[in-house]
C-alpha cells in the first residue's frame, strides 16, 4: 500500500474523532512541552551559573593571606601579615602557568561626597586587576601604574557606590573623601552584579592604587590577596600548584606545617556549578519524560478502543485483501501520526514556555535544539512503542469474527 | 439498470472443463469450549467458470462455513480445495489475503461499506492492497461504479444512499480487482423484494458477461435466478440441481410495482 494512501487513511481516522484525538494528543503535547521547557530551564540555569563565574574573571585564582590560630583562637582570613608585594612579583615571574596577577588589600571606609556618605570597601590594587577580572569601565578608565608609583589620590568606583554617593551627578573628575582624604574619581566600572561565590554586591567597591591604600589609608605594608589569571582553564590547576609551592618556599614553611595562605581556584567552583546545574537539568528532564510516557499510555489506550470500535472495518479490509501487515501498518501509522502531531504542537508550546520561564527569571534564553530533536524523536518512538500492541491486536483479528462483530 | 457490454472487465474465459472451484472430501471442525462442532462433514463439489450457483440451507447447515472456505477466509480441517486448480489450502495467511484481493470479490448481507467514506473511495479500497498505481485504481473504481449504474453517485457517502444503492457500491467494490469469482453472502437479506430483484439483475448481467457467481441465500425465489442450486444440510450437500425455467430478473422487474412511486 502506498504511504500516501496510508497517511490519508490515518488522518481521516483521526479526524473522525477530533475531540478524542485532541485529548489523546494532549498527553504527548504536555510531555514534549515539559521536556523541552525543563531542559531549557536547566540549561538556562547552567548558562546563568557559567556567566556568573565568567563574570569573576577568566581562569581566575584567588590567593588570600591565611588564617592563623594563636593560643587556640582562630583569626579570620587575612590575619597573617606574610603575604607581600614581592610575592605577587614572584608569582608572575616564576609560575609559567600564570598569565597575570594583581596584588590587593581591602579596608572598610566611610566615603563622603557633598552631603552624601556611604560605607564601602576600599581596595588597593594595580591597573591590571581590571583586565584579569575582565571588568570594563562605563566611564573614564583605570588609574595608571604611574599613579601607583606616585601614591596618587585617585579612585575607580563601582556602580553601587556611584548610585549612592553621586546620584545624578557625573562622578568623573569629582573629588570625594575617603577617610577624610580627597580622592579624584577617574573611572566608573560597569555593573557586575552579585558574585556567584559569596553573593555579595561586587559593585559596592572602590579601587585605589595599592600604594595609596597601604600608605595613606591602612598603614599596613602587607597584602590581603593576590588575584591571578592562569593561561587557560586547564592551566589554572597547574598554576594553583605552582603558586602554592612557590609561596611555601618563599614563606619558608616546613613540610608538615600549615600554609599561611590559601589558593582558591575559581575553575573548581565553575566545575561544581556546572555539575550541579547538569544534575538539575537531568532531574527536570527525567521528571518531564514521565509525562511523555503517560502520554504514550494514553495513546495506547485510545488505540485499543479504536481497534475494538473498528473491528468490522478491519474485517472488511481483510476480506478484500488487506494482509495482517497492512492492518498492523495502518494502526501503527495512526498512532505515530497522533504522537508526531502531538510532538509538533508540544515542541511549539515547549519553546514558548521556555522563553516565558527564562525571561521571567532573567536567565539567558536557551532553547535546546538537542532537546527539540530528542523530543521529536522520542514522540515518534512513543507512537511506535505504544502503537505496536494495539496494531498487533488489530492485525491478529480473525476476519470472519471481525466481519460478524456488531 | 446497466447492461453488461464490457466483457473485458472480467477474466478471460478459460476452458469450461476446468473447475474454478473444486472441493473434495472437505471437513471442518470448530472447537467451541468442550464441544466440537462438525460444520462440514465431507463435501464434494465442483463449480465451473461462468456458473451462477445459489447455496441454500438453514442456519447451521454448513453453508456459511463453506462460503468462508471458498472465500479463503478460513481453511479446511481436512480435505482439498482448489481455486483455479491452485491448492490454496497450503497458502500462508499473507498469500490468502492476496488471493482474496485478486481472485475473489465479496458481497455481504450488511453491505459492509466504510461509513464517512465516499462510494468511490469504498470501491477503490481493494485496489489499495493490490499494488497497482493510484491512478489505475481510480480508473477501475470509476469503471466499476459505472458498471453497476452508480456513475452519478460516486461522491455520495453510504448514509446518503439507499440500501440497493449501497449494495451496488459493494458489488462494484467486489469487481474492482477483476476477480475470478463473486461471492455473495445473503446479498438481498437486508433489502425489500423489488430491490432484491434489482440486485439479482445486476448479478445475472455480470454472470452473462462471464463472471462466476456464488450466492448464499435462504430465499427460494432468490435462488431461482441462479443456474444451479446447492442445498446444504447438516454439513453435507443434500441437493445439487440445475435451475429449470430460470426467470430473467429484468423481466420480473417489469411486473413488479415500483415502490418509489
Amino acid at each position: 500500500m502506498e504511504i500516501v494512501a496510508i497517511l490519508r487513511i490515518a488522518m481521516r481516522a483521526l479526524a473522525r474523532n477530533k475531540m478524542r484525538s485532541a485529548l489523546t494528543m494532549l498527553g504527548i503535547i504536555i510531555g514534549v512541552a515539559a521536556v523541552i521547557a525543563m531542559v531549557s530551564v536547566g540549561q538556562g540555569a547552567q548558562a546563568q551559573a557559567q556567566q556568573q563565574i565568567a563574570a569573576m574573571g577568566s581562569n581566575m585564582l584567588f590567593v588570600g593571606s591565611g588564617t592563623i590560630s594563636r593560643g587556640g583562637m582562630h583569626m579570620g582570613w587575612g590575619a597573617t601579615k606574610t603575604l607581600i608585594y614581592e610575592d605577587e612579583q614572584a608569582i608572575v615571574r616564576e609560575c609559567p602557568a600564570v598569565k597575570a596577577a594583581a596584588p590587593g588589600a581591602t579596608a572598610s571606609a566611610q566615603v563622603v561626597f557633598g552631603n552624601d556618605n556611604w560605607n564601602t570597601r576600599v581596595n588597593g590594587t594595580e591597573p591590571q586587576y581590571f583586565d584579569i577580572r575582565t571588568w570594563a569601565f562605563q566611564e573614564g578608565a583605570s588609574f595608571s601604574q604611574a599613579d601607583g608609583e606616585s601614591v596618587a589620590n585617585v579612585a575607580v568606583i563601582g556602580e553601587t557606590v556611584r548610585k549612592n554617593l553621586f546620584g545624578a551627578t557625573d562622578p568623573l573628575g569629582q573629588t570625594m573623601r575617603i577617610n577624610n582624604l580627597p580622592f579624584k574619581v577617574v573611572g566608573v566600572l560597569v555593573t557586575k552584579g552579585t558574585s556567584a561565590a559569596g553573593g555579595d554586591d561586587q559593585d559596592d567597591n572602590i579601587f585605589v592604587p595599592i600604594t595609596t591604600l597601604q600608605k595613606k589609608i591602612t598603614g599596613q605594608p602587607w597584602l590581603r590577596w593576590i588575584i591571578v589569571s592562569a593561561v587557560s582553564r586547564q592551566g589554572s590547576y597547574i598554576a594553583q600548584q605552582q603558586i602554592a609551592s612557590l609561596l611555601r618556599d618563599r614563606h619558608r614553611i616546613r613540610p608538615g606545617s600549615d600554609d599561611d595562605f590559601f589558593v582558591r581556584n575559581l575553575a573548581d567552583m565553575a566545575d561544581l556549578a556546572d555539575q550541579q546545574s547538569r544534575l538539575f537539568t537531568v532531574l527536570l528532564a527525567s521528571i518531564a519524560s514521565i509525562s511523555l510516557i503517560v502520554g504514550g499510555i494514553g495513546i495506547m489506550n485510545i488505540m485499543l478502543v479504536s481497534v475494538t470500535e473498528r473491528t468490522r472495518e478491519i474485517g472488511i479490509r481483510m476480506a478484500i485483501g488487506a494482509t495482517e501487515g497492512d492492518v498492523q501498518q495502518q494502526f501503527l501509522i495512526e498512532a505515530i501520526v497522533l504522537s508526531l502531531i502531538g510532538g509538533g504542537i508540544g515542541i511549539a508550546i515547549g519553546i514558548g514556555v521556555s522563553y516565558l520561564i527564562t525571561q521571567t527569571l532573567g536567565w539567558p534564553v536557551l532553547v535546546s535544539t538537542t532537546a527539540i530533536a530528542a523530543a521529536a524523536l522520542f514522540s515518534g518512538a512513543v507512537g511506535i512503542f505504544f502503537g505496536f500492541y494495539p496494531a498487533r491486536k488489530a492485525a491478529r483479528l480473525d476476519p470472519i469474527e471481525a466481519l460478524r462483530y456488531e | 439498470m446497466a447492461t453488461i457490454s464490457q466483457p473485458d472487465t472480467h477474466p478471460a474465459q478459460a476452458p469450461a472443463t476446468n473447475a474454478i472451484i473444486r472441493v473434495a472430501d472437505a471437513h471442518k471442525y470448530y472447537e467451541l469450549g468442550e464441544t466440537r462442532v462438525h460444520a462440514l462433514r465431507g463435501v464434494n463439489v465442483e463449480i465451473h467458470r461462468g456458473e451462477f450457483v445459489a447455496i441454500m440451507g438453514a442456519s447451521g447447515s454448513g453453508k456459511s462455513t463453506f462460503m468462508n472456505i471458498v472465500g479463503c477466509l478460513d481453511t479446511l480441517s481436512s480435505g482439498e480445495y482448489f481455486l483455479e486448480e491452485i491448492d490454496v489450502q497450503r497458502f500462508s495467511k499473507k498469500d490468502l489475503a492476496s488471493i482474496r484481493n485478486k481472485k475473489i470479490g465479496f458481497v455481504f448481507q450488511g453491505f459492509n461499506l466504510l461509513s464517512r467514506t465516499t462510494a468511490l473511495e469504498n470501491v477503490e479500497l481493494p485496489t489499495l492492497y493490490a499494488h497497482i498505481t493510484h491512478a489505475e485504481g481510480q480508473r477501475r473504481a470509476h469503471e466499476a461504479l459505472e458498471l453497476v449504474g452508480l456513475g452519478e453517485r460516486k461522491l455520495h457517502y453510504p448514509s446518503q444512499l439507499s440500501g440497493g444503492q449501497q449494495q451496488r457500491v459493494a458489488i462494484a467494490r467486489a469487481l474492482v480487482n477483476r476477480p475470478a469469482i463473486l461471492l455473495a453472502d445473503e446479498p438481498t437479506g437486508n433489502l425489500d423484494s423489488r430491490t432484491s430483484v434489482e440486485i439479482m439483475d445486476v448479478f445475472q448481467n455480470l454472470n452473462l458477461g462471464g463472471l462466476t457467481v456464488v450466492l448464499v441465500t435462504h430465499e427460494p425465489d432468490i435462488s431461482q435466478f441462479a443456474t444451479r442450486t446447492i442445498e446444504f444440510r447438516d454439513g453435507r450437500i443434500r441437493h445439487d440441481t440445475p435451475v429449470k425455467n430460470r426467470p430473467l430478473a429484468s423481466e420480473v422487474l417489469k411486473n413488479l410495482p415500483t415502490l418509489e412511486d
